[in-house]
């Protein structure tokens, strides 16, 4: 099934889909890193990537670690950021393969790059070659920067001195910074932000927040007074 | 870090994936309902932002990656590639950190 797909596959979607690739790579790269400076074996940090797969997840799961939470509190974070997934799986269902063993494996591609290269596409089977393109390509070079990431940060040393704990918000940041132009997400930030920094001094490490979460409810109420 | 809560968050993270493609067969979500899940992702980035530039264990402390998340959000305006963003936050309180 893949072959005759791949080589249907229009330049441009290729081209694009390396590019997202290569762009993720380096992405990773900063994963493995940090996955190691917080507690993570080599190991551990590789297989996160090949079956949780889901960037912004990885980053939270490990940033809880990294600031002293358990393991169990940095659960809920990378949780909640996996449920728009769920969405993008929903929204991608219709233009996957018919046969149940295909649509389980593809499921594992599903993330915000594939997802938005298959929106992009004008028609089902361009929007399959898409999604799958990039899927790959985004897997690939995601888990081979997750492993130069986790075998280099293991010889970097004290990850303070370097600044690596200042790469955690600086990452996330960039992650935020173009879901900001939907409407109500500003002031779904803003709620999250305040709610996570009340909540801070005696909340358990990771609480914070999964109880920004409630910053959604004035995100929407304002977005439907936009509508209206 | 015990492999046990690693592989769950694998099992949790596949499991949200594979709704749509194996169990919702081409059924869509209302507007309504998929404009509200878009938003998810927002509170949880900007809290996690603050609480990692800011938190020091249960403290609130200011400190070099305050001035480090400055550079990253010009950065970002700027539209500057991930990894610049990032390498620039942690270049900047490296070294502050030196200096001072």
């Amino acid at each position: 099934m893949a072959a005759p797909t791949i080589a249907q596959t229009s330049r441009r979607t290729l081209s694009g889909a390396v590019g997202i690739g290569i762009a993720v790579g380096v992405y990773g790269i900063s994963f493995g890193v940090l996955a190691v400076a917080a507690g993570l074996s080599p190991a551990q940090a590789c297989v996160m990537s090949m079956l949780v797969f889901t960037g912004a997840s990885q980053f939270a799961f490990v940033g809880v670690l990294a600031a002293g939470g358990g393991a169990l509190a940095a659960m809920g974070p990378a949780v909640m950021l996996a449920v728009r997934n769920a969405a993008y799986g929903v929204s991608l269902a219709p233009i996957l393969p018919r046969r149940l063993r295909d649509r389980a494996l593809l499921a594992q591609l599903v993330i915000d790059e594939s997802t938005a290269m298959a929106r992009a596409q004008e028609d089902p089977a361009a929007a399959r070659r898409a999604f799958l393109a990039t899927g790959v390509s985004v897997w690939l070079c995601w888990n081979l920067g997750t492993l130069a990431g986790a075998l280099l940060g293991g010889g970097l040393g004290d990850p303070r001195t370097l600044g690596i704990d200042a790469m955690f918000p600086a990452a996330f940041l960039a992650l935020l910074a173009p879901q900001l132009r939907r409407p109500g997400a500003p002031v779904a930030a803003v709620a999250g932000a305040m709610i996570a920094v009340t909540a801070l001094p005696f909340a358990p490490a990771g609480v914070p927040v999964v109880a920004a979460l409630a910053g959604v409810v004035p995100g929407v109420l304002v977005a439907r007074g936009v509508r209206a | 870090m015990s492999w046990f809560v690693l592989l769950a968050l694998c099992f949790v993270s596949y499991a949200l994936k594979a709704i749509g493609p194996v169990f919702a067969g081409g059924r869509e979500l209302s507007p309504q309902v998929r404009r509200t899940l878009d938003l998810v992702p927002v509170p949880l980035l900007a809290a996690l932002i603050l609480v990692q530039t800011l938190g020091d264990g249960h403290r609130l402390a200011i400190d070099a990656r305050l001035p480090a998340l400055g550079v990253a959000a010009v950065l970002v305006w700027r539209r500057a590639p991930f990894l610049v963003v990032v390498l620039a936050a942690a270049g900047t309180a490296a070294l502050l950190r030196a200096v001072a």
